[in-house]
C-alpha cells in the first residue's frame, strides 16, 4: 500500500516541507535517506566485522578458545528478546499507519522494554567478564577463573610475572602446570573484539531507546511530528538494522567454534 | 640524479625516465592542445565553427584505449622488475637491523655491531632482517633505491648488492615521533680488500677480544642459551621436556591447529615470546613466555645459534621456497673472517650443548635486561 | 516562470535596492544560525572554511619557512612535527573534503535541478554544525599543545606512543566526518528524489554528476575511517588495543582501514572540482562539454573504481607481492577515466567560442596542474618506482599538484564562476585574472622542485634535513610565498566586491543552467514555481535569431531577464551577450 494510500485511507495528517512538491516525493525522500543512513552504519560495522574476520582467520585455535567463554545461553535469550523487540516495533509502525495512538505508545514500550532487558542481560555478561579478568587489558589474566578454582592466589601479570620468573630456568621440574601463567595474547585479541563489537552495537541500541522514548513522549502529547507514521517507519528501519547486526554478531562471536 | 650504487639503481633509473618521457609528452600534448585551441578559437577570431561536434565515440576510445595500453605497458614493466628488490636472491648473506626511536641498531652474524651505521663491501648480495622495538619505522637507502618499513612484532626484510664504493644516506622513511628526522645514518660500501680489513679490525672500536662485541651472534646466542638454562628442556639429556633443537632450523613444524610452519626466525620469536600459542599440545603449557625479558637482539643471537645447531655441520637439508635463506655454514666462524679474530673459546657446534659449565663469563646486563619490548608497557 | 520580480521601471534604483533575496530577507544573528535555507548554509561553509583555510595555511607557511634552514631555525623538532600535523589535518579534514560540496555544491544543486531546497533542509543545518563542532575540537587540541601523529594517524606511534592531543583531535575528525556522511546524504536523496520535471539523468549538469559520485564515496568511505580512528582512541583510553603487536595485532591493519577511506577520500576532494571545471568549461568555450556521458560516467568509475586501489599506499609495508601487483593495475586503471576528462575537456574548446576571464584561467590552470599530477600518481602506481619513491617529497609534489593545482585551483574557479550568483556582486576582473596568474607561477615554483627532491631521496615530515636539499627548499618557500600573494589577492578583491563592486545581473556570463534563470542573488525558494525543463544540458547555440529567438521563447521568463539585464547594461554602455550566444566585445 503506497504511503499517499496509507495517509488517506486513515486520514493522517502529513505537512509537506516547502521544498517538496508532492507528499510521496517527500516520504519517498525520508525513506530513501534513511536506507543511504543504514548503508553508511554498515559501512561502520563493517570494518569491525573485517577485522574480526581477519584476526579471527590468523589465530583460529585462540579465537576458538577463547569464544568457548562466552555465555551462548545468555547470548541466545538476547537473541530471541531482541526478535522480539523487532516484532513489537513491525507491530507499533502498523499501529502508526492505522493512526491509532494508543497502540503505537503501548508497541514502543513494549519495544523499549526488551532492548532494556537486552542491555540488562548484556551487563549480566560484562560483570561476569570482569569479574573473571577477561576485559581486555592489564589485569586480564584467561585462566583465572580456573586457577581460582584450583584456590590459588588472585594477581594480575604481576603476580603471574612472579610465577613465571620462578618456573623459568633450570627448575623445571615445576613446569607441567596444567594451568601455567601464560600469557595470552591472542586470547585477549578476541575480547578485544567482542568487547569492542558489542560495546558499539549496545551503544546503538541505547540510542534506539532514547529515539522510541522521545517519540512515545511526542505521542503521548499528540504532537504534530508524530502524527504521520514516516518517522515511526524511519525508526522501526533503524531498530530492524540493530537487530540484524546482532544476527551476524551472535553466531560470528558466540556459536561458530572453528 | 641520486647516486647509483646498487644493482637496482640502474634498471630503476631506466623505468624512472621512461615515466618521466611519457609525463612529459602528455603534459606537453594536453596543454599545448589546450592552450593552442584556446587562442586559436577565441572569441573574436575569424575562424571556422561550423558543425561543432559534442561526441564522437571513436576518439573517445582511441584516446582511452592508448592510454590504457600504455599505462598497462609501464604496470608491466614495473611489475616484473618489482619482484627483483622484494625478493632477495637465495645467497644472500644475513645483517639484522633494529629499529628504535630513534637510532638503528645493526648487526652482523660475526658479531659486529653498528649503529646508525652500516658496512658492506660490493659485489655480494646482503638480506636485512630487521624489526622495530617501538613504532614503525622505515629503512631507506636513496642510493640503492631501497625501502623497507621496520615494523613491530615482526620481521620484514630488504635487500641489496652494492656496487660502487662510498658513503651513502641511510634514512628513516616512516614518521617515528620527534627526531624521526634525526633518525638518519650512513652506508660505507667497500671494497672487498677494504672491507676484510674493516672486519678484522672488529668494525669502528676495535673491542679487545673476550668481550660480548666479538662474539658471533651465534655464540652470543649460545651464551644467552646457557644463561637462561635452556638446556633443562632442550639438551639430549633433558628426558624430552623439550625438543631438541639441532637441526630443527629450516624444517617444516606445525602450529597447533595443524597449519604447517618453517622454522625460521618468525616461528622462533613467536616460540619464544608466546609459547602457549605456538606449540603443540605436548609442549604447551611447559615452556614459559620470556616476553619482557628478552630484547629483539637477543631473539636474533638465540635465533642464530640454534640455526648453527646443524648435526656434525653438514650443509642445511635443501629448502621449500617459502623458508628463508640459510647461509652456507661449516661452523660459527664469519664468512670472511680470515682467522684470529674469534676468540680461542669459539667451541664446534656439537659441543656446545654440554659445555654448559664451561660458559665464558657473559656481560651480566645482557640476559636480564628488560629491554623496550613490543610496547606495551610504554603508554 | 519568472525569473526575476523587477518591474524595468524600478531599474533605476537596482544600484541601491536590491530585489528581496536569501541574503537581505532577514539580518539577524538567529535567522542565520537557524537558517535551513540551503544558499545561507553555504555560506555559513564559505566562511568557516575560509577560517580554516587561513589557520591551514598558516601552519603550511611555519613548515615552509622552518624548512628553509637544514637544521631548524625557530622550531624544534617537536614544534615541526606539529606544525605538519595540524596542516595535515586541517587541509584535509576541514578544508579539501567539505570545500567544494559543502559550498558551492549545497548552494548549486537545488538550483541546477530546479529545486527549491535540499531534500533534508534540517540535515544540511546538522551537518556545518558537526563541522563546526569538529573544529572546535579540532582547535582546542592545538591550543592545548598540538598533535605529533602526522594527519595519518599510524599505529602504534598515535595509539600508544604518542604524548600529544591525539583523542581530542580524532573526536574532532570524527564529527567532521559525519558532517561529510549528511552532505552526501544529503545530495544523493536530493538528487534522486527532487529533479524537476524534464530534468532526466541525462540533461544533469556535470556538476551535479560529479556531487552524486562523490556523495557515494562519501557515504561509503566515510564510516570506516571514523570507526578506524575510534578505534585509536579506544586504544588510547581504555587499552583494548586491536592494532597492538603486544596483543598479535597487526598495526599495518590500521593503515589498511585507515587508506580504505583515504584513498576515495582523494576523489571526494577532487571529483567535485572537476564538476566544477566542466561547468567552466562549457560557459567559456560556448558549447556543451565534449563527451557529455562519457563524462559523466567517469565520475561514476572513479568513484568505485576508487574504493580497490588502497594497497597502493602499503606497498613497502611487506604487503603481500600478489596484493600490492592487483592493487598496481587497479591503480593504472583509475587514472583512465580521469585522463578521459582532461582530453574531453581539451576538445570542448575545439569549435568553441573562447572567452578568458578569470574562472576560465583556474580551470584551464587545473587541467595542466592535474594531468601532471595524476601522470606523477602513476610513477607511485608503478610497483618498483615506488619502493624509492614512497614517504619522500616526491608524494607530497605529487598530492598537492592534484589537491592544490588541481582541487583549489577548481575551487577559487568556481567560487569566481558563481560570485555574482551567490553575493549579488561582480569582481574586478582584470585582478582576478592576475591573481589566477600569481598563483599558477607560485604553486608551481613551490612544488616542482619537490619533485626533484623526492627522487634525490628527500624524505617527508624531516625538520633537519641534508644539507644537499637546502636549495630545492628555498625554491620552494619562495615559491609558497608567491603562492601566499595569490591566494591573498581574491581575498581582499572579492571582500572588496561585496560593498563595492557592481552589482550582477542574472546572467553575467551568458551561460546556459538552471542556477542562471534567477536572479542575482535568488530569492529564499529559488523558483516561484517549478520549472519543467525541455532543453538537454549545455544547450549553447551559436548566435543565429532564430534559435536565439527559439530560446527565448522555450524558457519562459527568460526574454524578461535578457531584456532587463540589456537595459542595465545599455546604461552602463556594455553590450549584452545573448542568452547562449556570443559574450560582449564579440
Amino acid at each position: 500500500m503506497s504511503a499517499e494510500a496509507v495517509h488517506a485511507e486513515h486520514g493522517l495528517e502529513q505537512h509537506v516541507g516547502v521544498q517538496y512538491s508532492t507528499i510521496e516525493q517527500q516520504n519517498e525522500s525520508y525513506i530513501v535517506g534513511m536506507w543511504t543512513f543504514l548503508v553508511t552504519e554498515i559501512m561502520f560495522f563493517g570494518a569491525l566485522f573485517l577485522a574480526l574476520t581477519i584476526y579471527r582467520s590468523l589465530y583460529p585455535a585462540e579465537f576458538s578458545e577463547a569464544h568457548h567463554r562466552l555465555d551462548k545461553f545468555l547470548g541466545t535469550v538476547n537473541t530471541f528478546i531482541l526478535l522480539s523487540s523487532s516484532f513489537s516495533m513491525a507491530l507499533a509502525v502498523r499501529y502508526a499507519q492505522l493512526g491509532q495512538r494508543k497502540g503505537l505508545i503501548a508497541m514502543l514500550l513494549v519495544t523499549v522494554l526488551f532492548a532494556a532487558g537486552f542491555l540488562g542481560v548484556k551487563s549480566i555478561e560484562y560483570g561476569t567478564k570482569f569479574e573473571h579478568h577477561l576485559f581486555p587489558g592489564p589485569s586480564f589474566d584467561f585462566n583465572y577463573e580456573e586457577r581460582e578454582k584450583q584456590g590459588i592466589a588472585e594477581g594480575g601479570m604481576a603476580a603471574r610475572g612472579e610465577e613465571q620468573a620462578a618456573v623459568a630456568g633450570p627448575i623445571g621440574l615445576e613446569t607441567n602446570r596444567t594451568t601455567g601463567p601464560v600469557l595470552e595474547d591472542r586470547k585477549q585479541m578476541f575480547f578485544v573484539l567482542y568487547f569492542a563489537m558489542t560495546g558499539l552495537h549496545a551503544i546503538h541500541v541505547l540510542i534506539g531507546m532514547v529515539v522510541m522514548l522521545v517519540i512515545i513522549l511526542l505521542a503521548a502529547i499528540d504532537h504534530p511530528a508524530v502524527r504521520d507514521y514516516i518517522p515511526i517507519e524511519m525508526a522501526g528501519l533503524y531498530w530492524h538494522f540493530v537487530d540484524i547486526v546482532w544476527i551476524f554478531l551472535f553466531p560470528l562471536l558466540y556459536l561458530i567454534g572453528h | 640524479m641520486p647516486e647509483e650504487a646498487s644493482t637496482y639503481a640502474g634498471p630503476y633509473d631506466l623505468l624512472f625516465l621512461a615515466l618521466t618521457i611519457l609525463t612529459v609528452v602528455f603534459t606537453f600534448l594536453v596543454l599545448g592542445f589546450l592552450i593552442f585551441l584556446a587562442i586559436r578559437y577565441r572569441r573574436g577570431a575569424r575562424v571556422d565553427r561550423s558543425r561543432p561536434i559534442s561526441h564522437d565515440i571513436r576518439l573517445e576510445l582511441t584516446w582511452s584505449i592508448i592510454p590504457l595500453l600504455l599505462g598497462l605497458g609501464v604496470f608491466a614493466w614495473a611489475a616484473v622488475l618489482f619482484p627483483s628488490v622484494y625478493r632477495p636472491p637465495a645467497n644472500a648473506e644475513e645483517i639484522f637491523v633494529i629499529g628504535k626511536q630513534w637510532m638503528w641498531h645493526i648487526q652482523h652474524p660475526n658479531g659486529i655491531r653498528e649503529n646508525n651505521e652500516l658496512h658492506v663491501p660490493t659485489g655480494r648480495p646482503f638480506k636485512l632482517t630487521m624489526i622495530s622495538q617501538d613504532v614503525i619505522h622505515s629503512f631507506f637507502i636513496p642510493a640503492f633505491r631501497v625501502k623497507r618499513d621496520v615494523i613491530p612484532g615482526r620481521y620484514t626484510t630488504a635487500w641489496f648488492q652494492a656496487t660502487k664504493p662510498g658513503k651513502y644516506h641511510i634514512f628513516c622513511a616512516e614518521y617515528c615521533g620527534t627526531n624521526h628526522s634525526e633518525m638518519t645514518g650512513y652506508v660505507y660500501v667497500l671494497t672487498p680488500e677494504d672491507y676484510q680489513r674493516w672486519v678484522e679490525n672488529n668494525g669502528p672500536s676495535g673491542e679487545a677480544p673476550g668481550s660480548t662485541a666479538v662474539l658471533t651472534m651465534a655464540e652470543a646466542g649460545h651464551q644467552l642459551y646457557t644463561q637462561l638454562a635452556c638446556g633443562t628442556c632442550h639438551d639430549p639429556d633433558a628426558l624430552n621436556r623439550g625438543p631438541l633443537l639441532e637441526g630443527i632450523y629450516g624444517t617444516q613444524g606445525k602450529l597447533p591447529n595443524g597449519q604447517p610452519a618453517p622454522v625460521d626466525n618468525t616461528y622462533i620469536r613467536e616460540w619464544l615470546l608466546n609459547p602457549s600459542e605456538r606449540l603443540s599440545q605436548k609442549y604447551q603449557q611447559s615452556m614459559p613466555s620470556y616476553k619482557g625479558q628478552l630484547t629483539e637482539f637477543q631473539i636474533l643471537q638465540l635465533a642464530a645459534y640454534i640455526q648453527s645447531l646443524r648435526p656434525g655441520g653438514a650443509q642445511p637439508p635443501p629448502t621449500a621456497p617459502s623458508t628463508p635463506q640459510r647461509r652456507r655454514r661449516g661452523g660459527n666462524a664469519a664468512p670472511i673472517a680470515a682467522g684470529g679474530s674469534q676468540p680461542a673459546a669459539a667451541q664446534s657446534p656439537q659441543t656446545t650443548l654440554t659445555g654448559a659449565a664451561g660458559a665464558t663469563t657473559p656481560a651480566g646486563a645482557q640476559a636480564t635486561n628488560t629491554g623496550n619490548q613490543n610496547g606495551s608497557n610504554n603508554r | 516562470m519568472a525569473a526575476t520580480t523587477v518591474e524595468p521601471g524600478a531599474l533605476r534604483e537596482r544600484r541601491t535596492a536590491l530585489h528581496e533575496n536569501y541574503l537581505n530577507v532577514k539580518h539577524t544573528v538567529a535567522s542565520w544560525l537557524l537558517t535551513i535555507d540551503h544558499k545561507r548554509i553555504a555560506v555559513l561553509y564559505l566562511v568557516s572554511i575560509s577560517f580554516f583555510f587561513v589557520i591551514g595555511a598558516a601552519a603550511a607557511g611555519m613548515v615552509r619557512a622552518e624548512l628553509t634552514s637544514h637544521n631548524g631555525l625557530f622550531l624544534t623538532n617537536e614544534g615541526y612535527n606539529k606544525a605538519f600535523t595540524i596542516h595535515g589535518i586541517i587541509m584535509v579534514f576541514f578544508f579539501l573534503v567539505p570545500a567544494i560540496p559543502a559550498t558551492l555544491g549545497n548552494f548549486l544543486i537545488p538550483l541546477m535541478i530546479g529545486a527549491k531546497d535540499l531534500a533534508f533542509p534540517r540535515l544540511n543545518l546538522l551537518s556545518w554544525y558537526l563541522y563546526i563542532s569538529g573544529g572546535v575540537l579540532a582547535l582546542s587540541a592545538l591550543f592545548l599543545g598540538g598533535v605529533d601523529t602526522g594527519w595519518t594517524f599510524y599505529t602504534p606511534y598515535s595509539s600508544i606512543y604518542s604524548n600529544t592531543n591525539v583523542v581530542i583531535m580524532i573526536l574532532g575528525i570524527f564529527l567532521a566526518g559525519f558532517s561529510s556522511i549528511a552532505t552526501g546524504m544529503n545530495f544523493i536523496v536530493t538528487i534522486h528524489k527532487m529533479r524537476a520535471p524534464g530534468m532526466t539523468w541525462f540533461r544533469l549538469p556535470l556538476f551535479v554528476w560529479a556531487h552524486y559520485a562523490t556523495s557515494l564515496i562519501m557515504i561509503l568511505g566515510t564510516p570506516v575511517v571514523a570507526i578506524t580512528l575510534l578505534l585509536v582512541v579506544v586504544e588510547r583510553t581504555l587499552h583494548l588495543g586491536i592494532f597492538d603487536p603486544a596483543l598479535g595485532g597487526d598495526p599495518v591493519l590500521f593503515q589498511h582501514l585507515f587508506w580504505f577511506y583515504s584513498h576515495p577520500a582523494v576523489y571526494i576532494m577532487i571529483v567535485p572540482g572537476m564538476g566544477v571545471v566542466s561547468e567552466i568549461m562549457a560557459c567559456f568555450s560556448r558549447k556543451r562539454v565534449f563527451g557529455y556521458t562519457f563524462v559523466a560516467f567517469s565520475s561514476i568509475a572513479i568513484a568505485v573504481l576508487g574504493f580497490f586501489v588502497w594497497g597502493h599506499h602499503l606497498f613497502v609495508t611487506s604487503q603481500s607481492m600478489y596484493s600490492s601487483m592487483v592493487f598496481s593495475i587497479l591503480s593504472f586503471l583509475v587514472a583512465i577515466p580521469s585522463a578521459i576528462k582532461v582530453f574531453n575537456w581539451t576538445a570542448t574548446v575545439y569549435k568553441g567560442r573562447i572567452w578568458f576571464t578569470a574562472p576560465m584561467l583556474y580551470a584551464m590552470g587545473f587541467i595542466g596542474l592535474f594531468t601532471i599530477g595524476g601522470l606523477t600518481g602513476l610513477y607511485l602506481a608503478s610497483l618498483a618506482i615506488d619502493v624509492h619513491l614512497t614517504d619522500t617529497y616526491f608524494v607530497i609534489a605529487h598530492f598537492h599538484y592534484v589537491m592544490v593545482g588541481g582541487q583549489i585551483m577548481a575551487y577559487l574557479g568556481g567560487v569566481h564562476f558563481w560570485w555574482p550568483k551567490i553575493s549579488g556582486r561582480t569582481y574586478p576582473e582584470g585582478i582576478a585574472m592576475l591573481a589566477a596568474v600569481v598563483t599558477f607561477i607560485g604553486f608551481n615554483l613551490t612544488f616542482f622542485p619537490q619533485f626533484v627532491m623526492g627522487y634525490q631521496g628527500m624524505p617527508r615530515r624531516y625538520h633537519i634535513y641534508a644539507e644537499e636539499f637546502q636549495f630545492y627548499h628555498i625554491l620552494s618557500t619562495a615559491g609558497a610565498t608567491v603562492l601566499g600573494v595569490g591566494y591573498a589577492m581574491p581575498a581582499f578583491y572579492l571582500l572588496w566586491s561585496l560593498r563595492y563592486g557592481k552589482l550582477a545581473t542574472a546572467n553575467p556570463w551568458g551561460a546556459v543552467g538552471l542556477e542562471w534563470m534567477t536572479p542575482s542573488p535568488p530569492p529564499t525558494h529559488n523558483f516561484e514555481d517549478t520549472p519543467t525543463v525541455t532543453w538537454e544540458a549545455y544547450a549553447y547555440r551559436s548566435d543565429v535569431e532564430e534559435e536565439a529567438q527559439a530560446d527565448r521563447e522555450s524558457m519562459p521568463g527568460l526574454g524578461e531577464a535578457v531584456e532587463e539585464e540589456a537595459e542595465l547594461d545599455r546604461r552602463e554602455g556594455r553590450t549584452p551577450p545573448e542568452f547562449g550566444g556570443a559574450p560582449a566585445g564579440d
